[in-house]
C-alpha cells in the first residue's frame, strides 16, 4: 500500500497517541478515586480512633 | 522521559520512507508490546520467588505486573490495529503470526483474574496464581521464538530493524521511548503496589479498632506493629 498522505495518516496518528494518553488518564483518575477511598476511610478510623480515646480518659 | 520521546517522535525521527507519516505509531505500539511482554515474563520470576519464599508480597508483586502487562496490551492491540487500518487497509489480520500470537499472550493473561479471584482461601490463590504466572511466563519467550521462525506475511520484524537498519535518529528515538515506557511501567506497578498495600494496612487497623470496641473483645497489639505486608 502506498504511504498515506500527511492530513489523512495524521487522523491515525493522533488516534493511536490518544488511545495511549487516554489509557494512562483513565488508570490515573482510577488510582486517584481509589487515592480519595483511602483518604476517607482513613479519616473514618482517625475519628474512631480519637472517640475510643477519649472515652478511655 | 516520555515527552522527550514524543518530542523526538515529532521533530526530531525522519518519516519513514515506505509508510511515511504514519510509521510514528511505531515509536508509542512497539515499547508498549515490549514492556508489557517483559512484564509478562517479570510476573512469572516473582511467582517463583512466591513459591520459593510463601511471602505473599511476592505473590501481589507478580499479580500487579501481570495487571500492567495487560493494561499496556489493551494499549498494544488498539494501537496496532489503527496502524494496521493505516499501513494495510484492515484493522486485523488473522493470517499474520505476530497478531494472532500477541492476542493469544493477552487472551491468556485476560484468564488470570478470573482464576485469581475464583479462589477464596488466600494462600491457594497466592499458590495456584503464582503458578499460572510462572507457566504462562515461560510462554511467553517461547511463543516470541516460534513467531520469529515462523514465515511472516506483512508484519515487520521490528527487534531485526532494530539492530540493523533502522536509521540512527530512528534508532535514538526508539530507544528513547522504551526507556520512557518501562519507566511508566515501573512507576504504574509502584503506585499499584503502594496503593493496595495501603488499603491492606487500613483494613486491619479497622479489624483491630473493631475488634478493640467489641465486648469481650481481646486486647489488641499496639497499632504500630502491624506487619508491612500487602492486604
Amino acid at each position: 500500500m502506498p504511504a498515506l498522505p500527511l492530513d489523512e495518516a495524521g487522523k491515525y496518528v493522533a488516534g493511536a497517541y490518544g488511545v495511549f494518553v487516554t489509557l494512562i488518564l483513565v488508570y490515573v483518575a482510577i488510582m486517584g478515586a481509589r487515592l480519595q477511598r483511602i483518604e476517607r476511610e482513613l479519616q473514618e478510623l482517625t475519628e474512631l480512633a480519637e472517640q475510643r480515646l477519649k472515652g478511655r480518659s | 522521559m516520555l515527552a522527550t520521546a514524543i518530542a523526538l517522535v515529532f521533530f526530531y525521527a525522519p518519516n519513514d520512507a515506505d509508510q511515511g507519516f504514519v510509521q510514528k505509531i511505531f515509536y508509542v505500539h512497539v515499547p508498549l508490546a515490549i514492556v508489557a511482554l517483559i512484564g509478562f515474563v517479570v510476573a512469572g520470576l516473582l511467582g517463583v520467588m512466591h513459591l520459593r519464599t510463601r511471602d505473599d508480597r511476592w505473590d501481589y508483586r507478580s499479580y500487579v505486573a501481570i495487571h500492567m502487562g495487560v493494561i499496556f496490551g489493551v494499549g498494544v492491540l488498539i494501537t496496532g490495529a489503527i496502524w494496521a487500518k493505516a499501513a494495510w487497509g484492515k484493522w486485523w489480520v488473522w493470517d499474520e503470526p505476530t497478531l494472532v500470537s500477541f492476542l493469544i499472550v493477552f487472551l491468556l493473561y485476560v484468564t488470570y483474574y478470573p482464576l485469581r479471584y475464583s479462589i477464596e482461601d488466600p494462600q491457594r490463590r497466592a499458590r495456584y496464581a503464582s503458578v499460572f504466572a510462572i507457566t504462562a511466563g515461560a510462554f511467553v519467550p517461547i511463543n516470541f521464538i516460534a513467531v520469529r521462525l515462523a514465515e511472516n506475511l506483512v508484519h515487520p520484524r521490528v527487534l531485526n530493524q532494530t539492530a540493523g537498519d533502522m536509521p540512527g535518529e530512528m534508532r535514538l528515538t526508539f530507544l528513547v521511548a522504551l526507556a520512557g515506557m518501562a519507566l511508566l511501567y515501573m512507576t504504574l506497578v509502584k503506585l499499584e503496589l503502594t496503593s493496595k498495600h495501603a488499603r491492606g494496612q487500613l483494613r486491619r487497623l479497622r479489624r483491630l479498632l473493631e475488634e478493640e470496641g467489641s465486648p469481650g473483645g481481646a486486647a489488641p497489639p499496639p497499632i504500630v506493629t502491624v506487619p508491612a505486608k500487602p492486604e
